[in-house]
């Protein structure tokens, strides 16, 4: 970890809070509003990689954990980890882990495409994987039902992966992180 | 400037250590999901009432602390009612309120300063390959950095509502990002030549 690690790291914790604040866009075909924090999460991974982009994540929770107000909503403090959708919170790091891992692998050839479909395995299987169990264990819904109630707000991550995907790949080009040597 | 969820008072449950008080939620939180019965939970939430009250909070913090959970709790407790009975449904929710509460009362009566000295304290008895100081950087940086990307975001967005793209995420996400990440390179290399390294 060299100390522009560390400065990125904290930078997109930083990023990731700012994104809390971005008013949700509504669609008028979806229920539910869609917040722009989770693209801080792809976008750790995506851009920073595995390793930076799950330590800014981690970041980000313990700031939230001592009581700072960085989720949407203005939400923070320790209740959060204790709701029932918390495991949505936890799956934050790994979803950004697996979304920088993926992008590493697939570096050479990045596409828009294959951008996309990065960002919808780490940021909606993943995180999906992580938050629904979740809900079973804490709430004792069976699985089947907690994942239906979570289906409403795939569209959203699925428009979120897409913003994502062209944000890295425009990044890339641009500015590439990844691909120096760590 | 940031805020935070502290609320000032100088009750005992203000002034004990983060460390202790993270202590006592961690075994209320596991003994009211271990020791599940009725009678436990009553328990659990007369001692969340207590706490709050010790701490001269009211029930309004109480509600705030639940507030943002409320909406999935509903749907938990009409799930619960369909596939159990009321009882369960019950249960279960006021679970999560005594948890919520609870947890709640925590971080009331702690300021996010006290907290991080006593990640600082504790990362201090870390052993050596623990980095610590680039930890205690990391956290610190943050705080500078908020502000900062906040009104970098707002010149974006100012710019970009000028070419009519300001509710395109794209165009306002890419600039925003090539600029912190410059901004990376400037940090970093200023922060060397003060070496802290």
């Amino acid at each position: 970890m060299t100390t522009r690690d560390i400065v990125l790291i904290a930078l997109f914790t930083a990023l990731t809070a700012v994104l809390a604040v971005v008013p949700p866009i509504t669609f008028p075909v979806l229920p539910v509003p869609i917040t722009a924090q989770s693209l801080g999460v792809m976008l750790a991974g995506g851009i920073l990689g595995a390793k930076r982009g799950a330590l800014s994540l981690i970041l980000l929770l313990v700031l939230v954990a001592i009581g700072l107000p960085l989720l949407a909503g203005g939400r923070g403090g320790f209740s959060v980890f204790f709701g029932a959708t918390a495991g949505f919170l936890f799956g934050w790091v790994i979803a950004a882990f697996a979304i920088g891992w993926m992008t590493e692998k697939f570096w050479n050839g990045l596409s828009f495409v294959s951008a996309t479909l990065i960002c919808v395995a780490g940021g909606i299987v993943v995180m999906y994987a992580i938050g629904i169990p979740w809900i079973t264990f804490s709430a004792g819904v069976p699985i089947g039902k907690a994942f239906i109630g979570s289906v409403t707000y795939i569209p959203g991550d699925i428009v979120k992966a897409l913003i994502a995907a062209g944000v890295m790949v425009t990044v890339k080009r641009t500015y590439p992180i990844i691909g120096q040597a760590a | 400037m940031l805020t935070e969820l502290y609320i000032p008072g100088d009750s005992p449950l203000h002034s004990a250590r983060p460390a202790w008080k993270l202590a006592a939620l961690f075994a209320f939180c596991s003994t009211v999901f271990i020791v599940a019965h009725p009678l436990t939970l009553v328990i659990a939430l007369v001692l969340a009432a207590v706490g709050y009250m010790m701490a001269g909070l009211n029930a309004s913090h109480a509600f705030a602390a639940i507030r943002p959970a409320l909406f999935v709790l509903a749907i938990i407790f009409a799930v619960q009612i369909w596939l159990a009975d009321l009882g369960t449904a019950t249960y279960v929710t006021l679970r999560f309120v005594a948890l919520l509460a609870a947890a709640g009362l925590v971080t009331y009566t702690t300021t996010a300063s006290a907290f991080t000295d006593g990640i600082l304290a504790l990362l201090s008895k870390a052993p050596a390959w623990v980095p610590r100081d680039k930890i205690a950087l990391a956290m610190s940086l943050v705080w500078r950095f908020i502000p900062m990307i906040r009104s970098q975001f707002e010149e974006v967005r100012e710019a970009q509502r000028a070419r009519g793209l300001d509710r395109n995420m794209v165009a306002l996400l890419v600039p925003l990002i090539v600029r912190i990440l410059k901004n990376a390179d400037e940090i970093a290399e200023a922060i060397e030549a003060r070496s802290l390294d």
